[in-house]
């Protein structure tokens, strides 16, 4: 499972307790450099878990985890400096207007004329009508797409974004998505976790199933797809999805999946 | 990172600051319990206190300001702890900045929101008959006074910030710092109480710092009393930034 020679993201050997809870126990993956990559698990798996690790917010025990070729544990601050973490809870200020928020990150940022850098986001994000209002006033996918936003500023090269989709209706979702699929496309490494499976297999590059603190599979769609034996009955024309390999793989023990498609849903 | 402190300190306290402007409604609920106590105290309680003192508004004065502190200081708890609970602390965490910074803004964030509560309050007693001929030098040292003990407080509050589980546990500590000046030479004078209820008086922070401001708005020579006050300032600070900065590495660990 090699990739590139440079990988964007490099955990090996990652392991955490928490007291007397193992919640990591080994990890090993390697993200390429303007790939999107989804960590897939349960709630409990350890997704956050992992990403507080790769964002310097939390300490491994052991292992070791390099993120823009800086190790974590020992380079935090130009970790830093190569990310951006939107993390499971939109973290916006509620009190100030979505351009302050924007001005603000940019400021923290020590960018030159954080003004025009927010109007710029506000226009790519369809938030240009919103901008001059307090975020406690944004519906919760106006929320999530300036968190995004935010975590652009600075243009860092690996961006983790953290269950950008749970507890979104299926309109902001499809709009979260649309803008990870920009990020990509313009060369950012996209890390993502998300306990959707259709999200994974709409979005990702490449899927790591994260089961009981360890990777238990990582590879392509297509390769996740070939594990599943096929089909016993002839007369079923159904492709196995995603969902049924996370299960089989996992067990029946794993949690409930809305897995209903979010096409044509209104507001 | 941490050439950008002053820097980073600046923008952050510039946003906190935007949450008091614009939510004034924190200073209104801090200043407004101190000025009902001290219109309770002048206007039904004050004719049967004697106090040895022609002005009572005057007398009681300083006990209001710090009650007024003691009431402010626990929106800074509120904040911070908001903040965690929201998310955005991770955020600044995880960026390039100097993480201290996020600690030292809601700092001086308490700092200009009690600065309004007290001028409010001040103004109230000069309405409520509240004169004092002192020059600048005594007004300059009773806001010093003020200050130090707004930032020692403050850092008690950073501690309940970080280490509360709940929006109300994160400000209910400050209940026991707004009922102190009670037990004191606030209101009343010291030598009217029992035994062990008066040495309490006499030994708490409140007392001194209440006894200098006293002396200092009265162009009164000021004793001992000042040089106990700072050093209980200053005590008070050390402590708690110190364990603040435990409960803050602990918090980030």
């Amino acid at each position: 499972m090699t990739l590139t020679a440079d990988p964007a993201v490099r955990v090996h050997g990652l392991t955490k307790a928490f007291g007397e809870v193992d919640v990591l126990r080994g990890v090993d993956f390697d993200v390429a450099r303007g790939s999107i990559f989804a960590l897939l698990g349960s709630n409990g798996a350890g997704k956050t878990t992992i990403v507080r690790i790769l964002a310097t917010l939390l300490k491994a025990d052991a292992g070791g985890a390099e993120v823009n070729g800086f190790e974590v544990a020992t380079r935090a601050a130009e970790v830093r400096a190569s990310i951006s973490l939107t993390g499971q809870f939109a973290a916006v200020d509620e009190i100030l207007t979505g351009r302050e928020n924007l001005i603000l990150i940019a400021r923290l940022r020590h960018l030159r004329d954080p003004g025009a850098i927010a109007d710029a986001l506000l226009k790519r994000f369809a938030l240009t009508e919103a901008g001059l209002r307090r975020v406690a006033t944004y519906s919760g996918g106006m929320r999530r797409r300036l968190d995004i936003a935010m975590s652009l500023i600075g243009d860092p090269p690996v961006i983790f974004l953290d269950e950008p989709t749970t507890g979104l209706d299926p309109q902001a979702r499809l709009e979260v998505w649309q803008a990870v699929r920009e990020l990509a496309a313009g060369g950012t490494t996209v890390l993502l976790t998300t306990q959707y499976l259709d999200e994974a297999e709409q979005l990702a590059d490449r899927i790591a199933i994260l089961h009981e603190g360890r990777i238990i599979v990582n590879g392509a769609l297509a390769e996740l797809k070939a594990l599943l034996p096929p089909a016993t009955v002839e007369y079923v024309e159904k492709q196995p999805t995603l969902e049924d390999v996370f299960l089989a793989i996992v067990g029946a023990d794993g949690p409930a999946v809305d897995g209903s498609s979010s096409e044509s849903k209104e507001l | 990172m941490t050439n950008h402190f002053f820097g980073d300190t600046a923008v952050l306290t510039g946003r906190s600051l935007k949450h008091v402007t614009r939510s004034l409604d924190t200073i209104l609920t801090t200043v407004v319990t101190p000025i009902a106590m001290m219109l309770l105290f002048v206007y039904v309680f004050g004719g049967a206190i004697s106090a040895g003192t022609d002005s009572y508004v005057a007398y009681l004065l300083p006990g209001i300001l710090l009650i007024t502190i003691a009431s402010g200081i626990a929106y800074t708890a509120y904040r911070l702890f908001l903040d965690l609970q929201g998310g955005i602390f991770e955020r600044f965490h995880s960026m390039p900045i100097a993480r201290s910074a996020v600690l030292w803004a809601h700092v001086l964030t308490s700092l200009v929101a009690n600065l309004i509560s007290l001028l409010v309050v001040v103004l109230v007693a000069l309405l409520m008959g509240f004169r004092s001929g002192v020059g600048v030098l005594a007004w300059l040292a009773v806001t010093g006074i003020l200050i130090l003990f707004t930032v020692a407080l403050t850092w008690l509050a950073v501690i309940a910030g970080l280490s509360a589980k709940t929006v109300d546990g994160a400000s209910a500590f400050s209940y026991p710092l707004i009922f102190l000046p009670f037990i004191s030479s606030a209101f009343v004078p010291t030598e009217t109480m029992p035994g062990p209820v008066r040495w309490f008086a006499e030994n708490q922070p409140v007392t001194s710092i209440v006894n200098s401001i006293r002396d200092l708005l009265a162009g009164q020579p000021v004793g001992a009393d000042l040089w106990i006050a700072l050093a209980w300032c200053v005590g008070i600070l050390v402590v708690a930034y110190a364990l603040a900065i435990v409960t803050y590495r602990r918090k980030i660990s």
